[in-house]
């Protein structure tokens, strides 16, 4: 087990100064579009550069680094609960080395732990690989700051107000009223994470492992891979743009996840993320190592 | 081409600037999130005066190396928090500038108005360039109080980048990309 402590931190390490590829390749492809000398055009060029610094600092790329959200893939017998405290142990050492903020705060007493350990934090979710041969540990980190975890929404359909029914038409207008009262405030250009059905649990957990996927993938259900590529195309027609400033990038992109629901419930749960979208992943071996890299 | 301005600001600095302009500011900027706009707006007391200042809707990662404040990370933070207390710390602080993300209501575009004041966005999440650009930690009020995040840090900054998304004339850009977008949406349902 001992190798597992050094990898969780680099993993937190990297998480928080770099972003994946795809993302980067995303926003450089968009930056070129907007008109130089304009608002968005500013807004996309100091985001590069922020990345760019960040990575060469190996600092956090936004002071906000905000919910630590593991998604775990192991193998059966998997120890989880040390596996947890080895975790607890790193987001702690992470903090106190500043790639994390601190972070974590108790509701009734408005106290920060001031190690981000606590109720809920870090967050893990843990799942059995189907396939009993796999013998790595996959493990992914989100780190999700709260500007965009507030612009979170949750529909229950039928809705009057914004017209939407119990069908995908309805589910498009659910997800674009999400995208118009985010406005510039989750920090556009950002990226959905959406589930249909669920319950209102299920539906927002879902929604989050939609942000593992990577930019440029493709759903494997047809109607989906349309709704998502609609719903990134419409939003950029918007001219909500970069911050909010106006321009044409206000989605970087959306992922769409289903669940089955109730007979008598059906919710759309939109997560917004940030353009920077802190996703690293890696592959671990029984003793902890770093095999290799998913994102 | 981003217009140079330099705090502390006057009343004529702040009248001429409008929404949409780019702005680069040097000289000082106060961090103020959540606590310490409560506290002001029940009538608490800053140890430093903001006359003429700005206060930067902030919530830093800040590290002490070899005994000096090292800023790690310090982008803004989303400013609406502060819209029921902001137009107070307008006036009773004299501010003419407030930076932070997202925008702000009503209350504060009123209170720009009437004491010329200006809402300037930062680029939200670029905390590694925003860092760059402060040169100096002068110092930090009450820390004991609201620790870390939450404490009134004085940065000097220089060419610190933003845009004017809310001025002294009664305009917002918030306001008017919201009402624009909301009209084109109509054209895709």
């Amino acid at each position: 087990m001992k190798q597992f402590a050094p990898s969780l931190l680099e993993l937190i390490r990297r998480a928080s100064a770099e972003l994946p590829d795809d993302v980067v390749r995303t926003i450089e492809t968009q930056r070129q579009l907007e008109v130089a000398g304009s608002q968005a055009r500013y807004a996309l060029d100091i985001i590069s550069e922020n990345i760019v610094l960040a990575k060469e600092k190996s600092q956090p790329l936004c002071q906000d680094t905000g919910s630590i959200l593991f998604f775990v893939k192991a193998p059966l017998g998997f120890d989880q609960r040390l596996f947890s405290e080895t975790a607890r142990n790193a987001v702690a050492k992470a903090t106190a080395k500043g790639y994390l903020r601190q972070n974590s705060v108790e509701p009734l007493t408005g106290k920060n732990t001031g190690n981000n350990l606590g109720p809920g934090f870090p967050t893990f979710h843990f799942e059995q690989h189907e396939d009993n041969r796999l013998k790595d540990i996959d493990v992914r980190l989100i780190l999700k700051g709260g500007g965009c975890e507030n612009c979170g929404a949750q529909y229950s359909l039928p809705n009057r107000q914004i017209e939407a029914d119990r069908n995908l038409e309805g589910v498009k207008r659910c997800i674009l009223d999400a995208v118009i009262e985010a406005q510039g405030k989750g920090c556009a250009p950002g990226i959905l994470g959406v589930c249909i059905g669920g319950d209102r649990a299920t539906g927002y957990v879902n929604s989050k492992e939609q942000l593992l996927r990577q930019l440029d993938d493709t759903n494997p259900n047809p109607k989906l891979a349309q709704l998502e590529s609609d719903i990134v195309r419409i939003s950029n027609e918007l001219g909500i743009g970069p911050m909010g400033f106006g321009g044409k990038t206000t989605l970087l992109g959306c992922k769409i996840g289903v669940l089955n629901r109730l007979p008598a419930s059906y919710f759309v749960s939109v997560s917004y993320m940030c353009w920077a979208d802190r996703r690293q992943g890696v592959l671990l071996d029984s003793d902890g190592k770093i095999s290799s890299w998913l994102y | 081409m981003a217009i140079k301005l330099i705090t502390p600001f006057t009343e004529e600095n702040i009248r001429k600037l409008h929404t949409g302009d780019m702005v680069e500011i040097t000289g000082k900027l106060f961090t103020a999130r959540d606590a310490v706009h409560k506290y002001i707006f029940d009538g608490g007391k800053l140890p430093v005066s903001l006359e003429n200042q700005i206060v930067y809707h902030c919530g830093p990662v800040v590290i002490k190396e070899g005994g000096q404040w090292v800023v790690k990370a310090a982008g803004p933070t989303t400013s609406f928090r502060e819209e029921p207390y902001q137009w107070k710390l307008i006036d009773d602080l004299k501010l003419k500038g407030v930076i932070g993300k997202g925008g702000m209501g009503k209350k504060t575009l009123e209170a720009c108005k009437t004491f010329g004041c200006c809402y300037f966005h930062a680029v939200g999440g670029a905390a590694q360039v925003l860092a760059e650009k402060i040169i100096k930690v002068n110092g930090v009020y009450m820390m004991e109080e609201f620790g870390s995040p939450e404490a009134v840090w004085e940065f000097e900054v220089k060419d610190f980048p933003v845009v004017v998304t809310m001025d002294s004339h009664g305009k917002s850009l918030h306001e008017d990309i919201a009402n624009l977008s909301a009209e084109a949406l109509k054209r895709f349902l």
